[in-house]
């Protein structure tokens, strides 16, 4: 049974199309979303993905929160399914406070375009096909706001969690602890600044972001049997 | 009203410091810059004290973001009264 995956196109969204087309090319069912749905059609795992809602106004991904699908996300997500928020995505769900933190301009304040190396945590697993903590993943980030941070006492909460998932190699953005990826405290809600959805396709470059994505679609497939077995 | 955003103390403001750079190379002798925002806000309230919980309501959900922003809420009391002259 192939994972019905839903991506979700906010105006300003400029990676929905990549997203659709990396769960697909990873096996999935993608599934258009638009901001103003009320439901999630069904979807098992939902993709919030990059680019720049509503012009990144007022603080990147702080109106797009407030958006209607993301009612349904909330619930969606209050209810175990799995949620994936990439770049944009993860500064929305940061501001939805689905995940802890928020994201920063970057510290050094130029937008930074390159492949990264992201090392594994042990928190990882869960999104990464239990990959081993250390093993590194090539993707490439594009964003000028993607420092996470957190105020003290939160990031030694979200660490001793266990929720980071993945560090820089070689930070780019200033962000603290190198912080790169984390989830929520029942991980089912996860985010990350780079973009695992231009890293699927060895004609176009590195594929490190396979892992995340084939990650999500396992999730979306075990929520899917947990709602039939429930209902 | 108006609602005023500021970067928290201790929190790098990297534009506030692009804006510091430029000053100085315009001379000025800034030894630091920091950038928030202001809104200015325009509310169907009469009552000051109504209109300053209704703005702190407002900064608390939409306008600042706690973990990296402080605000202050300042109520214009005659706001009002020179609609109504008008």
């Amino acid at each position: 049974m192939k994972a019905r995956i839903g991506v979700i196109t906010f105006p300003g969204s400029c990676d929905d199309r990549d997203a659709l087309h990396a769960v697909e090319h990873l096996g999935g069912e993608a599934v258009a979303l638009w901001h103003a749905d009320a439901d999630l059609d069904g979807c098992a795992g939902v993709i919030v993905p990059g680019g720049f809602s509503y012009g990144d106004y007022l603080r990147a991904g702080a109106i797009a929160r407030f958006a209607p699908v993301m009612r349904a996300v909330e619930a969606f997500a209050a209810a175990g399914g799995p949620v994936l928020g990439i770049c944009n995505g993860f500064q929305v769900l940061c501001e939805a406070g689905l995940l802890p933190g928020v994201l920063r301009p970057n510290h050094h304040g130029r937008f930074v375009c390159r492949d990264v190396d992201l090392v594994v945590q042990a928190a990882g697993s869960h999104w990464l096909g239990g990959l081993e903590p250390g093993a590194v993943l090539r993707i490439p980030v594009k964003h000028h706001d993607g420092a996470w941070y957190a105020p003290p006492a939160e990031q030694e909460r979200v660490e001793a969690a266990g929720q980071v998932a993945l560090r820089y190699a070689d930070n780019p953005n200033g962000a603290l602890a190198d912080i790169a990826c984390v989830t929520n405290a029942s991980g089912n809600v996860c985010g990350l600044m780079p973009h695992p959805e231009h890293a699927v396709d060895e004609a176009l470059g590195p594929v490190g972001g396979r892992p995340l994505l084939q990650g999500l679609l396992a999730l979306a497939r075990a929520h899917k049997r947990a709602k039939v077995v429930i209902a | 009203m108006t609602v005023l955003v500021r970067p928290k103390e201790g929190i790098l403001d990297p534009q506030g410091e692009a804006i510091r750079q430029a000053l100085s190379t315009l001379g000025y002798p800034a030894s630091s810059v920091r950038a928030g925002r202001l809104f200015d806000l325009e509310l169907d309230v009469t009552d000051p004290a109504e209109a300053e919980r209704v703005g702190r309501e407002a900064a608390d959900r939409v306008l600042a973001n706690g973990l990296i922003e402080g605000y202050e809420v300042v109520v214009e009391e005659d706001a009002a009264e020179e609609l109504v002259a008008e």
